[in-house]
């Protein structure tokens, strides 16, 4: 690490305040960012810590919308959301006690690792990112590999969950990280089926728009029979090819909705 | 009935007690008052020629005491290898210079270039940053057949080529397999890759040296896993010290699997740097560096051939392997692949004609030395394997293949130059097909294949070389070393005991096993003696802890040394008891004079040694301390059978653990607890090895496998509930507690049974595949079945 500042502001103006110097950087839970840290590849002049702000902790319902407060961690996600279980079950996967103790959904969103799972779930269930300043729809948020919309000094404050009628997330997990090799969400809703793949894709967590229509005319894994994603643009690595990857979605999609349906 | 104490009970590891609780004393506990921190810089490309350091602008950054540089080592020795092959002609192999920090060129990525100690780690980490570095980088030598090319770059210049040895074994018999194998019924024939390791021991390497100037003394705080070994190569070949004023602890060390075997530049940089900056100077790895400088294991790439007769009996063995040094010579790297391998290839098997050679290379990777196994994992691997593949191929039973050709008679010389003192096989694979229920395999397919999966059944035997010895027969093979190993008993006035052993237990759980001992032979209780160990100022002399070696020969050293005692306490009881020594006999805790009831306590005899009031001085000396050093006069052979049962996905290529049993004979037993904790941590590290790791560099020498982010350790929903079994016990014939050593097996024994099991599944969904490459990674097993 290199030397920096700390600030632990207690509410989101103040927060954004902090934020406005140069080189200040928010810091959430620091699953992602101490361990960049650690290997001196940021060089942050401040930290300011979102973790002590009470408006942006917490799960709630408002009407059919799950709203979940930017800096709560996954372990209380996966332990309060279960209005939306799909999504509780994915929080309660993300990698171990320790770190679902302490990262949090709006650092997850805010990284966009293109092997995170809330993106998928983001994505799937077309939530509305709400920031300090707007709120933003899922699909426009996520912009590739680590590229969201967020302005410079812009925070997560929640995101807002709605509430699908039935829903899934099959998660292929890369033997070492554990992260998504390839993760699948599926989402219905009243007005069609939303499918988002994360782990996959050279771009990023990305719609399977094919699967969507299919499974919006028949919410059924026979829906998926030869329906298949092009390994073109999908990650290759020492886990995966991108024919693999892509062979996964199909599988997962199919468990995804054989579990939801 | 199982024993409650002594030789055979489960007792329970006492240091697990200071482990568990945070009470224990690593290097990286220790802190020395007034001590520096080194930062090494090391090199970021994997071959390369140093054009120049320029360190002034960091010399003058803020809490910076030195900056050394590989200049700063010129008239030190470099790192040692602690053994020389010699070759298929005759000759030594190539042993190449091992500078402390890099000399003109850096040969891997990792390789040390520079040393910064200061004040503090960030301040030395902020002046690394500001040295100059001018690099050229020359092209890397990654893979072994490409480095053995005409025209290949050469990781050493001054060497003729990247051939380490071209070793033959044994030479003579080659002709005769060669013959054998043209003349075979049928020929077996496998191409494998015994994938390339890290070890990762929980605790990264740390150093700590210290000089005093008062008496001219250095002391060195290392992680190792045999500290008098270090004193003994650093001292003598790399610093110069000579060894009365070299001080070498390792206190409780994290586990070491073998990587902490070895001494490393950095323990060498940190004593020499103590000296000069006349300050304590710590170093401890971030796991990072460990990636890249801890010794890596295994990387052998093998053809195998087995040859059989129409009856299926084995005739020959013919294996060529290409085994991967890295770019330098680790401590006993050369002797991996050669007698730590070639000799363990007759396996269980009764094949008259075997002949191995190695092609040992040097590429531009971490070095790669022994790791759990060392050698016998990759010997036992390919035999199991083409053993496996060949009753695939003949349509035979696998189990049944090897019950026909197992070694029945004991002692057994084997075409590779060693002697199978002991064993049953058929004792051990009756045990396995017992307690892996083997008979109930058929219904558990089918229910497997009722939910959509596939099963598979792997079984494989193993024999392993335990306690290599003796000293004059390794120091033939090229060791320069001995390989015996010492105890001193030291009886206090009160009759505790503090036994000095040259073994070092880094997870071994000697505090606990090796007190089982001296307390059954004395008839006293365990608590009253304690281990001491990992400190060359306090014990004798010893080799260390490896090669499953600490009971059967430093165990064996303090049974010699206990016995010592027990004469002279007789001698003294005698006195005591005015009775004749021979009429003396030791129980429970009391020297009783034989058919009397007449006897004197333990303690009263050991006061007596030490208050001698009332005592024998014209006959013996007070006090009550012996030591001895034993030489084992042979190996041990462990042996074994082992059974892996898998369920796999067919549609994402996972496999998943569902049973694992082992049938072990170690020989007798003195803590059977700690054997199944040592089995079950050996069957891990071979899952580990079949399943999810694989250390990767791509072909500019970048490790791309440099964190936990893609090198998958074994996590414990991985593995099974292990079945272990150890009842089978054909006690080793030449050392006195007939043991044979249990730390390696599980994880020599495990990965051609998982790889065994996991072609046996897809082979039942009907596709022929024959052999897949470790790890078995989801994709790797989805893409061999799409073919
Ligand atoms: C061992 C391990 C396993 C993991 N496994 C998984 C897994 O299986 N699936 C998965 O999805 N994730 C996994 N993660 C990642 C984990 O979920 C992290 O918590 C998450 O990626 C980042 O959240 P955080 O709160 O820790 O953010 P931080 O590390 O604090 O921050 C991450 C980045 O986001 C920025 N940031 C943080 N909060 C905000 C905000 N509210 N608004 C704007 N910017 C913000 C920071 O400045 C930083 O750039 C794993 C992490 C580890 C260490």
């Amino acid at each position: 690490m290199y030397a920096f500042d700390f600030e632990q502001p207690k509410t989101i103006a103040e927060a954004v305040a902090a934020l406005a110097d140069d080189e200040a950087q928010p810091l959430s839970g620091g699953q992602t960012l101490i361990p960049t840290l650690k290997q001196r590849l940021a060089m942050p002049s401040k930290l300011v810590s979102l973790t002590a702000i009470p408006e942006m902790k917490g799960v709630c319902m408002n009407g059919n919308t799950l709203c979940i407060g930017g800096a709560t961690p996954h372990a209380v996600v996966a332990a309060e959301a279960s209005a939306y279980p799909a999504l509780a079950a994915l929080a309660s996967n993300i990698g171990d006690p320790a770190v679902r103790n302490r990262g949090t959904i709006g650092g997850s969103i805010a990284n966009n690792d293109p092997a995170a799972c809330y993106p998928s779930a983001a994505l799937a269930s077309g939530a509305t990112i709400v920031t300090n300043s707007r709120e933003i729809a899922a699909d426009d948020y996520f912009q590739g590999l680590f590229q969201t919309a967020l302005e410079e000094g812009e925070i997560v404050t929640e995101v807002r969950f709605p509430v699908p009628q039935a829903a899934n997330y099959q998660k292929f997990v890369q033997p070492a990280s554990r992260f998504a090799l390839v993760g699948v969400f599926v989402a219905k809703y009243a007005d069609g089926v939303r499918v988002a793949v994360t782990g996959a894709s050279n771009d990023g967590v990305f719609r399977w728009t094919e699967a969507e229509a299919a499974l919006s005319a028949n919410f059924s894994p026979s829906a998926l029979d030869g329906l298949s994603v092009s390994a073109d643009g999908m990650i290759g690595d020492l886990h995966g090819t991108p024919e693999y990857r892509a062979h996964l979605i199909g599988v997962m999609t199919k468990r995804a909705v054989a579990a939801a349906s | 009935m199982p024993k409650d104490s002594g030789i055979g009970a489960a007792s329970k590891r006492r240091e697990d007690v200071r482990f568990l609780t945070g009470a224990g004393n690593y290097t990286d506990d220790i802190n020395i008052y007034g001590q520096a921190y080194v930062y090494f810089l090391r090199s970021d490309v994997a071959h390369g020629k140093i054009n120049s350091i320029d360190t002034s602008a960091a010399a003058e950054m803020p809490g910076v005491v030195r900056i050394f540089t590989g200049a700063d080592f010129e008239g030190v020795g470099g790192l040692p290898c602690g053994w020389q092959v010699t070759d298929r002609h005759g000759q030594p192999m190539q042993e190449p210079a091992h500078p402390v920090l890099a000399q003109g060129k850096v040969r891997h990525v990792g390789d040390p270039i520079a040393a910064v100690v200061a004040d503090s780690l960030q301040e030395a980490r902020d002046a690394a940053e500001a040295i100059e570095l001018d690099i050229e980088e020359l092209p890397a030598v990654v893979n072994m057949k490409a480095a053995l090319q005409e025209g290949a770059p050469k990781v050493h210049d001054d060497l003729t080529s990247n051939l380490c040895y071209d070793w033959g074994f044994v030479e003579d018999n080659k002709a005769a397999v060669d013959e054998a194998i043209k003349n075979a019924a049928h020929v077996t024939t496998l191409e494998l890759v015994n994938n390339r390791l890290v070890a990762n021991p929980m605790e990264p390497r740390v150093a700590v040296g210290d000089y005093s100037r008062a008496n001219d003394e250095s002391t060195l705080y290392t992680t190792s896993q045999n500290p008098h070994v270090i004193r003994l190569l650093m001292g003598a070949f790399v610093l110069g010290i000579p060894e009365h004023k070299l001080r070498v602890v390792a206190p409780d060390v994290g586990g070491g699997f073998g990587t902490k075997i070895f001494h490393y530049a950095e323990e060498a940089f940190c004593t020499f740097a103590a000296k000069k900056c006349n300050r304590p100077v710590k170093w401890t790895a971030s796991r990072s560096e460990a990636f890249m400088s801890d010794a890596h294991g295994r990387d052998h790439v093998t053809k195998i051939e087995l040859a059989l007769d129409a009856d299926n009996n084995f005739t020959a063995i013919r294996t060529e392997t290409y085994a991967n040094m890295g770019a330098y010579l680790s401590t006993f790297a050369p002797s991996v692949p050669t007698w730590l391998h070639g000799t363990l290839m007759a396996g269980n098997y009764r094949t008259p004609l075997i002949y191995v050679n190695v092609k040992a290379v040097f590429t531009n990777t971490v070095p790669v030395d022994a790791y759990r196994g060392a050698g016998r994992p990759e010997a036992t691997y390919q035999l199991e394997r083409v053993v496996d593949k060949a009753a695939r191929e003949l349509g035979v039973d696998p189990i049944a293949l090897r019950r026909q050709n197992f070694i029945s008679e004991f002692p057994y010389a084997t075409p590779v130059a060693v002697e199978y003192d002991t064993g049953n096989y058929f004792a051990t694979m009756d045990k396995l097909e017992e307690v892996a229920d083997l008979a109930g395999f058929e219904a558990r397919r089918k229910a497997s294949e009722a939910s959509g999966k596939l099963r598979g059944l792997g079984v494989n035997c193993y024999i392993e070389a335990c306690g290599i010895a003796p000293s004059n027969l390794v120091g033939q093979l090229g060791a320069r070393a001995g390989l015996y190993d010492a105890a001193t008993v030291r009886v206090n006035a009160t009759g505790t005991i503090s036994v000095m052993v040259g073994a070092h237990s880094h997870g071994q759980g000697h505090e606990t096993a090796f007190p089982q001992v001296v307390a059954d032979m004395l008839g006293i209780d365990e608590s009253m003696i304690e281990i001491v160990h990992g400190d060359s100022s306090k014990i004798p002399f010893g080799m260390g802890t490896y090669g499953s070696r600490s009971l059967a020969v430093c165990g064996s050293a303090m049974v010699k040394a206990t016995e010592k005692i027990i004469k002279k306490a007789k001698k003294i009881a005698s006195h005591l008891l005015e009775a004749s020594e021979a009429d003396i006999e030791v129980k429970d805790g009391k020297f009783t004079v034989a058919g009397t009831d007449k006897s004197v306590a333990w303690g009263d005899v050991t006061l007596a040694a030490y208050v001698p009031h009332n005592y024998p001085l014209e006959d013996i000396e007070p006090g009550l301390e012996e030591t001895a050093f034993y030489d084992p006069s042979n190996f041990t052979y462990p042996s074994g059978a082992y059974c892996c049962e898998v369920e796999l996905d067919p549609d994402t290529g996972k496999v998943t653990i569902e049973r694992f049993a082992a049938a072990d004979d170690f020989g007798n037993v003195v803590n059977p607890m700690i054997v199944e904790g040592q089995v079950h941590g050996g069957i891990a590290q071979g899952i580990g090895q079949a399943l999810l790791e694989n250390c990767v560099y791509d072909d500019e020498g970048q490790l791309l496998s440099a964190s936990y982010m893609d090198y998958a350790m074994p996590r414990a929903d991985d593995v099974p509930f292990y079945v272990v079994d150890h009842s089978c016990q054909t006690p080793c014939t030449h050392n006195p507690l007939g043991v044979k050593g249990c730390g390696e097996a599980g994880a020599i024994g495990s990965p051609p049974a998982v790889v065994n099991a996991v072609i046996d599944a897809i082979q039942s969904g009907g596709k022929n595949v024959l052999h897949i490459d470790m790890p078995l990674s989801p994709q790797r097993v989805w893409a061999a079945m799409q073919d």
